[in-house]
């Protein structure tokens, strides 16, 4: 299957390409072609970084393509950054708009004591009948990187707690997205990317 | 709960993984992508790769090398040794690292921490750091020396002030090596490591010293360090990831147990 990976700027793109590419993906990136995301059969939007990089979004118009693709039942991910972007902003970068497909917006972790970035690998508790996470256990392990996390909502697909219980993954239709790098996440990863691949409207296998 | 990550670090000389002491009776421990596999299936949580040699000649083979240890590998990946420009960093990111550590050119020049970390974020930078306890000091431990070129040469700094500053310049995570412990596996040293790990937020892994089971729940414990390096103890079948982890998970740390 054809996936086609945004590049907006925010970082490194090789380890995401490789996972899908692995995963038998046939991968196309694009940092500005309108009609590429006009004619995507998936979209990914990876992303590490500061959020302020989401602004490229809007400034190539690839903001717009991108919620007209969401609006055809275009299956997206957004990997860290990128699942970020897609509920109404971030206070990482005020000024930037996210997609608003997700209510609420994310915040940095609230300060405690303990280390902020959180980084590492952390267990997840997934959502009974979430597609993006099906065949993953509660208290598997994937791997975190981030200051800035999202807020839980009903439409969180898994719980993740560092100093606060917040929404490691989401999902509502053709909409997906993962605060964890699921390209660095070992076995666990590659099934989650796994199930995005596999994910049709309809719920039938590909 | 966040667990504590067990990192195996492969020093590579000329595209083959060696182990020596002090960089000296360099012992040939294989080839960089089926150790990296291997550790990998075995549990470890990332995987560090140094090429120890640098040398201007060595890039081409480092770049071949990284490339070809990237492929297949599904756990977070750090390479350093000899990258000096941000240049250097952006080949090294497209042959499939995901972290960069610098060292001496990040001594050299601190603006090179911020010029990484603008384009592949702060998440991409590991700033490694050599110190050694300086016993003329008031306090021998947070007044340690930092030393480049691969610990040859004082560069005048002190451990915890440049921590504090590779932070500021938005350093993701410090590689600490103590000089006194490395290759000794007598433990890590945790009063330098919980001395640096309690001046920073971001986290800290531990080098140098690692012996036994118990060094590593030492210096998670005492040193509070985030993460834990080694790469003389698993090469040779002394202690595989897998059982280091099983056995740490039975003393009460927090780990990520393979599949």
């Amino acid at each position: 299957m054809r996936v086609t990976v945004i590049d907006y700027k925010a970082g490194n793109l090789t380890s995401v390409v490789k996972a899908l590419r692995h995963l038998g993906a046939d991968v196309e990136v694009t940092d500005h072609d309108l009609s590429m995301i006009g004619s995507a059969e998936r979209l990914v939007l990876p992303g590490v970084g500061h959020f302020s990089a989401t602004r490229l979004l809007d400034a190539t118009g690839m903001t717009s393509a991108i919620r007209a693709a969401v609006d055809r039942a275009v299956p997206f991910l957004g990997i860290c950054v990128g699942m970020q972007w897609l509920y109404a902003g971030s206070t990482e970068a005020p000024e930037c708009l996210g997609l608003s497909h997700f209510s609420g917006s994310c915040e940095r972790f609230r300060e405690c004591g303990q280390k902020v970035p959180h980084v590492g690998w952390n267990a997840i508790t997934p959502r009974i009948g979430s597609r993006l996470l099906a065949g993953v256990a509660a208290g598997e392990h994937v791997y975190f990187t981030h200051s800035y996390r999202a807020p839980i909502s009903a439409d969180t697909c898994a719980v993740t707690n560092y100093i606060d219980d917040f929404a490691a993954a989401v999902e509502r239709d053709n909409v997906m997205g993962v605060q964890f790098h699921p390209e660095k996440s070992s076995a666990t990863g590659l099934r989650i990317l796994r199930n995005f691949l596999d994910w049709t409207p309809n719920g039938e296998a590909c | 709960m966040l667990t504590k990550r067990i990192i195996a670090c492969l020093d590579v000389h000329a595209g083959r993984v060696v182990k020596g002491v002090q960089f000296v009776d360099l012992v040939d421990a294989g080839d960089p992508a089926a150790l990296a596999a291997r550790h990998a299936q075995e549990g470890a949580d990332e995987i560090v790769l140094l090429d120890i040699t640098a040398t201007h000649e060595g890039r081409k083979t480092l770049l071949d090398t990284v490339q070809r240890t990237a492929r297949e590998l599904f756990v977070p990946f750090t390479v350093g040794g000899g990258i000096r420009t941000a240049s250097d960093a952006e080949q090294v990111f497209e042959a499939g690292a995901d972290k960069v550590s610098i060292n001496s050119a990040a001594l050299a020049n601190p603006s090179l921490i911020e010029s990484i970390g603008r384009s592949f974020g702060a998440q991409a930078v590991v700033v490694a750091i050599d110190a050694r306890r300086d016993p003329a000091a008031a306090d021998p431990v947070r007044n340690a020396q930092v030393f480049v070129q691969g610990g040859r040469k004082p560069s005048g700094r002190r451990v915890v002030e440049w921590a504090r500053e590779a932070e500021a310049r938005g350093a993701g995570e410090i590689l600490l090596t103590s000089m006194d412990s490395d290759g000794t596996r007598n433990g890590f040293d945790c009063e330098l490591t919980a001395a640096v790990s309690e001046s920073v937020s971001i986290p800290v892994i531990a080098s140098g010293g690692a012996g036994t089971v118990a060094h590593f729940a030492d210096v998670f414990a005492r040193g509070k360090a985030d993460a834990a390096l080694a790469a003389s103890i698993f090469h040779f079948g002394v202690s595989s990831a897998r059982s280091l982890k099983q056995e740490l998970a039975a003393s009460g740390v927090p780990v990520r147990l393979p599949c």
